[in-house]
């Protein structure tokens, strides 16, 4: 069972770089937060194969849900900055 | 006895998984929002529920734990997607032009 | 016969998981992310099962319970911003 263990870590990892790269490399603020709240997602999964049910339990808690709410209700209030930060680079 | 059990714990592991792979091809394959809403959601819902039933006849002693993470998906999963479809049509989001019938925005009085 | 079902079943799942990754990266709209999400995390519990499953711990279901409610809160939240209702 330990090689189905290690290709399910494979595909997570593959799946965390890909939302890492997206998070870095979009323009458009609201798609950044989801993608950098999979990161944290599919980092808890792992967290959860590292045997460790506590750390995974407070990162899907605290790092997938109570940050992304959060970004999303400070984008709500200061949004009209957002083509602002476009502009740069 | 037991074998039987394990055995069908597995053959609805596979059923639940895959529903959950023609989730995944449907939200690829489909051409607009809300077909990918169609596709996505449900899919995956009765997916996610045959592989926790699955779960539970390899595993007997979960059972009320398992039953209760799928009553939250059961419940939960298609109130978010009905909001999701919602919010996509009220900002106007463009539908595939194989759509034929727009019954909401009829309801609210402007024809396409 | 049912580890073999177990390994089937763990293919599929990462296989399911690897066509919602690409709809998250090409999506051309935010709303086809959302759903991407979604199905991210509905996909993301039955990989903790099955995580439970091949552990044997019983344990590690209570984060599946977490995320069950979590991407319910996530959807309605981000489909709030959407329709510029937050």
């Amino acid at each position: 069972m330990s090689s189905l263990i290690n290709g399910m870590t494979l595909v997570l990892c593959v799946t965390m770089i890909g939302a890492a790269l997206v998070a870095i490399r979009d323009k458009r603020l609201p798609i950044a937060i989801l993608a950098s709240g999979l990161v944290s997602l599919i980092a808890s999964i792992l967290f959860l194969v590292l045997a460790a049910p506590d750390v995974a339990m407070t990162e899907a808690a605290i790092g997938s849900g109570l940050t992304t709410f959060l970004f999303f209700f400070v984008l709500a209030r200061v949004r009209g900055g957002e083509q602002d930060g476009a502009d740069h680079d | 006895m037991d074998g039987i059990l394990a055995l069908l714990g597995g053959i609805l592991l596979v059923a639940g998984t895959t529903f959950l792979l023609l989730g995944g091809l449907g939200l690829v394959r489909m051409p607009d929002v809300f077909n990918r809403i169609q596709a996505g959601t449900k899919a995956t819902t009765l997916g996610t529920l045959l592989s926790l039933a699955g779960i539970a006849c390899l595993q007997p002693a979960w059972a009320t734990k398992l039953l209760l993470i799928g009553l939250f998906i059961l419940f939960t999963n298609p109130i978010s997607s009905q909001v999701l479809a919602r919010a996509a049509h009220r900002i106007g989001t463009e539908k595939s032009p194989l759509t034929s019938v727009d019954r909401l925005a009829e309801d609210q009085g402007n024809t396409p | 016969m049912v580890d073999m079902l177990i390994y089937l079943a763990a293919t599929l799942a990462g296989l399911a998981l690897l066509l919602a990754l690409y709809r998250f990266i090409k999506g051309p709209s935010t709303a086809d992310r959302v759903i991407a999400f979604d199905v991210l995390t509905i996909i993301g519990i039955t990989a903790i099962g099955l995580v439970a499953l091949i552990e044997q711990r019983g344990i590690y279901l209570d984060v599946a319970l977490v995320y069950a409610l979590l991407s319910f809160l996530g959807v309605i939240v981000i489909a709030r911003y959407l329709e510029r209702g937050l």
